[in-house]
């Protein structure tokens, strides 16, 4: 069984007893009750949406740097699973939301933010699909993804100063001991699962990319834009 | 290095005399735009309804609103007129800094969006009875440095989606979600200017907008180059 596989079973492994202890062994939280046990889910999905997204934007940085396959490879795997990540941070945010704060959606920074910063890596994900030439899409994906990582803190401290309300971060030091055990398993979970994913989504990814590189013999349409798009 | 290579700045000069040069011989494109715009601030008054308050209110958000839609296509234009016939390839081959062909176009919109902006203003400040309670003259650096944040990375964008066939789409696609710090920020000091600034927010909101532009502006000129030669 290739590593990904323990990895992201470990990580399935991890995620199932955090989230046990979770939702039956930690105390309730104390203002929001059992609705505050989403944290466990919502907290690890942040995290790691941030860690995945710092993956691609290293490999952002390698790819152009190097030109290698690889690193494209890992700029499109990590933003995919990043992509993923953070709409899921933003439904479970909307679920948590609606009874603690009585609206599915605030313009709190961290809420805004998190919301540019998917639709800024989704534009990844559709310049790669846009793009047939292969040197020309590693370009392109690269910048745009440099360009949306570092403006991720940009956004937040502007729509901070815009409007704000929000708790503070969650983090082992801001939560009662009883409930960091659950928490940092399920966070590592999530982890190793993402790291699961990247590894598969970047195996398939090479692997498609160095089939491109072999046989450059691109479909009629494609081809016309090439043609159209000047060639060089 | 070819000795009698002129300097950056001397490029960078030229770069936007040749740009200006081609948009003020068809000057059709920026008329164009600037009723483009209009068009769009009539379409927000209807969309918001014919209340003068409220209009005066989100007056600052319509015109910007109105300057970053008419942006895509000057953007668009800017690169669109290279790649046809292969003139961007011919530019590059010239002994000409690839910084220089950057920062000369992203000036050159630049200067375009203000021009539009001049061209905008006015307007608005008929539909929506507007008036600048701090000083005309305090409209000049939210309008120059927002032209610039929409312009600088703009204009990397335009040479990043120059070949994508669907550059009409995927430009703001791009665009939209980055320079978001840079639209709250003009739109806050314009407004400021025109309902009034109390509180003394206004240089606090330039130095975000010009910190946008700065660091939008050095990272689009280090990959600018990446690029265009792809």
């Amino acid at each position: 069984m290739k590593w990904e596989n323990w990895v992201g079973l470990l990580g399935l492994a991890l995620i199932s007893v955090g989230h046990y202890q979770g939702l039956f062994v930690a105390p309730p939280e104390a203002m929001m009750g059992d609705v505050g046990r989403i944290l466990y889910a919502h907290v690890p999905t942040a995290w790691v949406a941030l860690v995945v997204y710092l993956v691609a934007f290293v490999a952002a940085v390698g790819s152009l740097g190097s030109g290698k396959r690889g690193w494209d490879a890992l700029v499109e795997s990590a933003v995919e699973v990043g992509v993923v990540l953070n709409l899921l941070l933003l439904f479970q945010g909307a679920v948590w939301a609606k009874p603690t704060w009585g609206v599915f959606w605030t313009w709190d920074p961290r809420l805004t933010t998190t919301a540019i910063m998917a639709v800024s890596f989704i534009g990844v994900l559709v310049l790669r699909a846009m793009l047939n030439r292969p040197a020309q899409r590693a370009v392109a994906s690269a910048v745009y993804t440099i360009f949306a990582f570092v403006s991720v803190p940009v956004v937040y401290f502007s729509v901070k100063w815009w409007k704000t309300l929000h708790q503070p971060f969650s983090s082992p030091e801001t939560v009662d001991s009883p409930m960091v055990t659950p928490l940092r398993v399920a966070a590592f979970g999530m982890l190793f699962l993402a790291t699961f994913l990247i590894a598969r989504r970047w195996r398939l990814a090479y692997a498609k990319l160095s089939r491109e590189d072999e046989a450059p013999d691109l479909p009629p349409a494609a081809a016309a834009i090439r043609l159209e798009g000047g060639g060089a | 290095m070819i000795a009698s290579r002129p300097g950056l700045v001397r490029q960078i000069v030229a770069v936007i005399h040749k740009d200006l040069l081609v948009e003020w011989r068809g000057q059709a494109r920026l008329l164009a735009m600037g009723t483009y715009a209009v068009t769009l601030l009539l379409l927000f008054s209807f969309a918001v309804g014919p209340d003068t308050k409220t209009l005066q209110q989100h007056a600052a958000g319509y015109v910007w609103l109105a300057l970053l839609s008419a942006s895509t296509m000057t953007l668009t234009q800017s690169f669109r007129v290279e790649t046809e016939a292969g003139a961007l390839e011919a530019l590059l081959m010239l002994p000409v800094d690839h910084r220089a062909i950057y920062f000369g176009k992203a000036l050159a919109n630049t200067a375009l969006l203000v021009v539009l902006a001049f061209l905008v203003m006015p307007v608005a400040a008929i539909l929506f009875d507007l008036s600048a309670a701090e000083g005309l003259y305090w409209l000049l650096p939210p309008i120059v440095l927002g032209a610039a944040g929409l312009a600088g990375p703009g204009t990397l964008y335009a040479a990043l989606t120059a070949r994508v066939a669907a550059q009409q789409l995927m430009l703001p696609l791009l665009l939209f979600p980055l320079i978001v710090p840079a639209l709250v920020a003009a739109v806050k000091s314009t407004s400021l200017v025109l309902q009034g600034d109390p509180m003394g927010q206004m240089s606090s909101w330039l130095i975000v907008l010009a910190s946008f532009d700065l660091i939008f502006w050095s990272l689009s000129g280090l990959l600018f180059a990446k690029v265009v030669e792809e």
